[in-house]
């Protein structure tokens, strides 16, 4: 464990810790053509880069510093790195495979420079960086073809790979957490994690990690089937600094599902869910004092420990999750009985 | 099943080659399918989690192992429970893990290849995150002594925790369970040496489990499975007792230790705990006798009729079973007193058991449907007796918990919703008037005081049918009542009826009923002793919604129309210029081919109009709704095919393509290419809503050129129904007392009418109004409208004017053409039916107009020549404002 290890553990016992909003929101304002994704190195990309947000990071950095930015003066304590789809499975899109690594390391870079300027504003307030591991574009335990169940379109051993060079990645670029997030199959995650311990134990360090899953419809369970508690087992034997949800719906219908794991789960708890559902437009219209309101909630119940914003949040909603959640002292962490905890769609217990 | 604590886990142990010649046999064949049948049972049998193994010689394991898992993962009702990944070679297991999203066992590893392949493995196996089954095995071999049992797993116990911090709960030891009674004396105390194990195992290594593969300690008694499971019953009974809290046994073959006969249990009981010498002989002696009986056959599906009668209606009631009632209920009324207490006994009895079960979450919506029907069907059966007593005695009738009347509002057709909440009411003996559908207030207000109801039940669903029910309240006001306003269907909602309903019913009270499941419970508590305390606490509770709500509208920023026209959607019409239309005018398609649209169907909503939601065709195996929704679904296919086969509904269709240009937020409609004589004016309205990002304020008109572009473009126009002859199939159903398929019928004839919509679209994209000729979308992607263009209808999100009907009609001059029509509130008759206009523009897409400004009502209500109150009329459920 480094020394940030421990003043990010510090900090998260002090105070709810403020996650930042979301970033494809914040490109969008920019109105980046074509010719800005591709800068000058990129000029003469044959495919469309256009939309390949993580891209920016090699060819836009200080649009990427400058979001980064207002979220951490809006409040944020941790910002994601921009890297949602900076893996190799999902670069294949545009023919990127070979510079998902240097998206990552560029991409910790400029977060991690964006972060070190507030903590210089800050020291009070140290703000940290999490290198956001996405879900990539496939399933692992799910068959994309109807006809053929038993298909599937990425294995796991591909997902390890990729993952590894992601959280290498990352590493290299100075993050402080690894958050592996919006994950919709299980399985990815497992994967995921299983790279992520193997690229600690190959580089001989520790970071904290940080899970957060996302659910798909009301009846509650994410994409390959899992209820929230049986996520947790799946996930438990990372030993997550946090597990919590994300994406997924707005603050109201997200709330049962935080409650199953502030029920079971014996770690801190993490949630940033999108700014209300998508009206008939497919946009995400609730206000920042509508999705702070909603959030103090929670606060007040002791069920959080981290709280920030999906689709749909920009720093005014930071902010004022922020200000709403102030007042309140984080989750304490409770002791669960020792019980082989399995899971299949759902959980299994057994003392 | 076994009478052991709950705190014993069986793991089921058919999904294993070598343990199961029929699903080898099955692996072997590459049947799958049935393979899986195997995984289903055991889980239904109880097993816990499922042992699956696919170590066979002549297998490829591997491959085999993945394929299995893969396939369960995709069968949510055998994927809930972990599994057991077993294999005595570790690439196996490897390539298992790797396929399993939960938290799964390994079965096994062991010290056989000395510590640092276990290590190896073990820590593999904590990294992918699973637990693991150490067998009591080391560089010296298998242990059978306990003493060595337990050595070996203590020091397994300790290099797992010490080098690797492996969770102790997940570490499960196999002792070995050996087989006795071989004939062998040094096998006889082997069965001791496993319990001895177990005991020693859970009160010296924390957290530890105990597991054993119990059916391996019978192997000599092969061919005789009653005394097999006779050991395995006794045997598990004492290793339990000792400890052992899993085992892997078959979940539905296992006799109950107290229901084996006495003599036969102490032999077995002799040779377990190797109590005497000739223990092996005498049970061998012993066991001659059962030879054959086998295991007990499973529950056979009529065992059910063996019950006494009432037992037997509440079976029929809750499984919806009609095939014995009319016999079971002339049973029941032999033995009742009067015909009326069969009614009021069993029947009502059962009809609880329902009510309960539905209103736990135990049953859905059509099965509580179809209980109805059996319900109504013995209740027809006991009418002619019950009518003889009437005469010969003058005895009275039933006595219902309360008198509902029911009516859809004059000008709306819908009725499924209203159907399935009279259902649900009359299974819980509330007598129920259905006045049906587009009913004046005056009719209804009749009614109520002729039959002296309780409460009366309002449903709509198109807009216009809001203000209706604000009218019916003022009226009910007026004319005196205070008994209960119930308002429910798709377009009500909780804040419209307490802001909107609620004040002009002071002397009663208007409820909101979210749904059917809900319509019970808040009309038995209305009725009920606390009636009152429960309307006091519904009427506060609006009042504070309807404040909070005049609040809120203050809060909302709107932009004024001049501004949201200066954001209006700016298309390129440069890009490429419109399409032009295969011809100019309509074109009518007579009596269209039911078996082509049934492709088309989108399901998803069919089970929203049951109250069971979730996604097609996930929902078949939702572990919740799945066996419902399957049910459901084969009666839907099976009416589907009478429906088509016998010609029940007939459908018809009209579309129509002209030239056209936008002009302002109009869109102007030509007669002719010379696009100088005006045949219609269609009117859009505009988003209002203040943007805090870039996205444009839209109205339909932005999809289509202006006049001043100088581009020609085009617009469609559809109406499309597959309600022709439904109306008749619902009554008859209705007669004969069938709400089940009365309700199913209007529903399918609904999603063929949208099936329809959605058919005729994609023939005009491709065919009449080529835009997207070399469009290939199969029937899925048509669901999801992965396509361009789009189809918005009058009264929905995108214009929700409903009386821009009128002119579409016209343009289309859709009555005389496909046989529907449009009621006073612009809902199409017969109700199964679809209207909309055509636009082509790549960049237009759905929308929702939301709240809009008095500015712009003016502006409309200029436009389209009406006075401001009209205007509010029409749009009133927009208006971000208080009309004066």
């Amino acid at each position: 464990m480094t020394n940030r290890t421990d003043e990010f553990i510090k900090a998260c016992n002090e105070r709810i810790l403020i996650i930042d909003g979301a970033m494809g929101t914040m490109i969008q304002r920019y109105k980046l053509g074509e010719a800005d994704y591709r800068g000058d190195r990129f000029k003469d990309w044959p495919s469309d880069v256009k939309g390949n947000n993580d891209l920016l990071s090699l060819t836009q950095p200080e649009i990427i510093k400058e979001i980064h930015g207002e979220y951490l003066a809006a409040g944020a304590d941790i910002i994601e790195t921009n890297t949602f789809n900076g893996t190799t499975i999902s670069m294949a899109d545009y023919g990127m495979e070979e510079l998902a690594y240097e998206i990552n390391v560029e991409a910790a870079k400029v977060a991690k420079r964006a972060a070190l300027e507030w903590t210089e504003k800050t020291p009070e307030k140290p703000r940290f960086v999490a290198g956001a591991v996405g879900p990539t574009n496939r399933t692992a335990s799910i068959s994309p073809d109807v006809n053929n169940p038993g298909y599937r379109n990425v294995t796991f051993d591909e997902l390890v790979e990729a993952y590894s060079a992601q959280t290498k990645g990352l590493i290299e670029g100075g993050v402080d957490v690894i958050l592996i997030e919006t994950i919709f199959d299980t399985l990815n995650a497992k994967a995921a994690g299983f790279a992520v311990l193997q690229v600690f134990e190959e580089l001989g360090l520790k970071l904290p990690i940080l899970i957060s899953g996302t659910i798909t419809d009301l009846s509650g369970r994410n994409l390959s089937g899992q209820t929230p508690e049986a996520f947790f087992y799946s996930m438990r034997h990372l030993k997550p600094f946090s597990i919590g949800l994300n994406c997924s719906f707005g603050a109201e219908q997200l709330r049962p599902a935080i409650q199953e794991l502030h029920k079971v789960a014996d770690c801190n708890i993490s949630a940033y869910p999108n700014a209300g559902l998508p009206n008939e437009m497919g946009e995400y219209d609730e206000t920042p004092d509508e999705m702070a309101a909603k959030i103090e909630g929670w606060a007040k119940e002791g069920m959080i420990n981290m709280i920030g914003g999906c689709c749909g949040s920009t720093p005014a909603h930071i902010a004022a999750i922020a200000k709403a959640v102030a007042p309140y002292k984080p989750r304490v962490t409770p002791e669960v009985p020792v019980k082989m905890r399995l899971s299949g769609l759902e959980p299994f217990v057994h003392a | 099943m076994t009478n052991a604590s709950t705190n014993f886990i069986n793991i089921g142990e058919r999904t294993n080659v070598t343990g199961s010649a029929k699903f080898r046999k099955l692996i072997e064949k590459d049947d799958y399918d049935t393979a899986l049948d195997v995984a289903r049972q055991q889980v239904e049998n109880g097993a816990q989690i499922i042992d699956i193994n696919m170590d066979e010689g002549l297998l490829d394991s591997e491959k085999a192992m993945v394929k299995y898992l893969n396939l369960i993962a995709a069968e949510p009702d055998i994927s809930r429970v972990p599994v057991m990944i077993d294999s005595s070679k570790w690439s196996v297991i490897e390539q298992g893990l790797k396929c399993v999203q939960g938290k799964s066992i390994v079965n096994s590893i062991s010290l056989k290849e000395g510590e640092e392949p276990f290590l190896e493995q073990a820590r593999k196996i904590r990294d992918y995150g699973a637990a693991t089954v150490v067998m009591a095995f080391d560089e010296d071999g298998q242990a059978d002594t306990a003493d060595r049992k337990f050595e070996i797993c203590e020091r397994a116990y300790n290099l797992l925790r010490e080098k690797l911090d492996f969770p102790p709960e997940d570490i499960i030891f196999d002792p070995n369970v050996f087989a006795v009674a071989t004939g062998i004396e040094e096998h006889n105390n082997y069965g001791v040496e496993f319990i001895e194990a177990t005991r020693r195992i859970r009160e010296n290594l924390p957290h530890a489990h105990v597991s054993g593969g119990i059916s391996n300690l019978s192997f000599s008694f092969r061919g005789n499975n009653y005394v097999r499971e006779a050991m395995h019953s006794v045997f598990l009974f004492h290793a339990i007792k000792a400890g052992l809290d899993m085992g892997i046994v078959n979940a539905g073959q296992l006799v109950v230790y107290d229901d084996i006969p006495e003599d036969l249990r102490e032999k077995v009981e002799d040779v377990i705990l190797n109590r005497r010498d000739d223990a092996t002989d005498r049970l061998l002696e012993a066991a001659e006798g059962f030879r054959g009986e086998g295991g007990k056959k499973q529950a056979q599906d009529l065992s059910w009729r063996e019950q006494e009668v009432y037992a037997r209606i509440t079976h029929a009631l809750v499984n919806g079973i009609n095939a014995y009632i009319e016999e079971d209920t002339e049973e029941a009324r032999q033995k009742a007193e009067r015909p009326l207490h069969v009614i009021e006994g069993p029947l009502m009895d059962g009809m609880n058991v329902v009510g309960d079960l539905f209103g736990a979450g135990k049953m859905f919506l059509p099965q509580v449907v179809k209980s109805a029907r059996v319900m109504k069907q013995a209740v027809n059966y006991l009418l002619p007796y019950m009518e003889e007593e009437k005469r010969l005695n003058g005895t009275e009738d039933a006595k219902a918990n309360g008198k509902i009347l029911m009516a859809t509002v004059k000008g709306d057709v819908h009725d499924i919703g209203k159907n399935i909440v009279g259902v649900v009411l009359q299974c819980n003996n509330y007598e129920v008037i259905d006045l049906g559908v587009m009913v004046p207030a005056q009719t209804i207000i009749e009614k109520a005081i002729e039959e002296k109801v309780d409460v009366v039940g309002l449903s709509g669903l198109i807009t216009p049918s809001l203000d209706e029910m604000v009218t019916m309240a003022s009226e009910m006001e007026r004319q005196g009542f205070d008994i209960p306003l119930l308002i429910g269907g798709a377009t009500t909602s909780r804040i419209h009826t307490a802001v909107k309903i609620n004040p002009h019913y002071k002397k009663g009270q208007a409820v909101y009923v979210t749904d059917a499941s809900r319509a019970v419970g808040v009309v038995s508590k209305l009725l009920s002793d606390e009636g009152t305390s429960y309307k006091t606490d519904i009427r506060e509770s609006y009042h504070v919604m309807a404040e909070k709500h005049l609040q809120g509208q203050e809060k909302k920023r709107r932009l004024s129309l001049s501004d949201a026209r200066r954001n209006a959607v700016k298309a390129d019409w440069t890009a490429e210029p419109p399409t032009e239309p295969t011809f100019i005018g309509t074109k009518t398609f007579e009596d269209y081919d039911l078996k082509v649209l049934r492709d088309y169907i989108d399901w998803t909503p069919f089970f929203a109009t049951w109250e069971m939601n979730g996604q097609y065709p996930r929902i078949l195996k939702d572990d919740k709704l799945g066996e419902a929704a399957t049910s459901l679904f084969t009666d839907a296919q099976e009416m589907l095919d009478k429906m088509i086969a016998e010609k029940w509904v007939k459908a018809n269709g009209v579309i129509g393509l002209w030239p056209a240009n936008s002009e302002g937020d109009d869109i102007i409609v030509y007669d002719d290419e010379n696009r100088n004589s005006e045949r219609a004016r269609l009117y859009s309205l505009r988003q209002q809503i203040a943007r805090s990002n870039d996205r444009a304020n839209a109205a339909l008109s932005d999809f289509i050129a202006p006049v001043s572009s100088g581009v020609k473009d085009y617009i469609g126009g559809f109406a499309v129904t597959a309600g022709l002859g439904e109306q008749e199939r619902v009554m008859a159903f209705n007669e004969a007392g069938d709400d089940y398929s009365k309700i199913l019928v209007s529903a399918l004839a609904d999603r063929l009418a949208e099936a329809f919509a959605e058919h005729m679209h994609a023939r005009v994209r491709r065919e009449f109004w080529p835009y997207a000729a070399d469009e290939t979308l199969g029937s899925d992607e048509l669901i999801g409208e992965k396509y361009r263009g789009i189809r918005p209808a009058p009264g929905y999100p995108a214009q929700p004017d409903h009386t821009e009907k009128e002119t579409l009609f016209a343009l289309l001059n859709a009555e005389q053409q496909t046989g529907i029509s449009l009621t006073e509130s612009y809902a199409m008759w017969p109700g199964s039916s679809v209207s909309g206009l055509y636009f082509s523009h790549p960049e237009s897409f759905y929308f929702g107009v939301g709240k809009i400004e008095k500015d712009q009502v003016e502006d409309y209500a200029k436009r389209k020549g009406w006075s401001l109150e009209t205007a509010e009329k029409w749009l009133s459920p927009i208006l971000n404002y208080i009309p004066a």
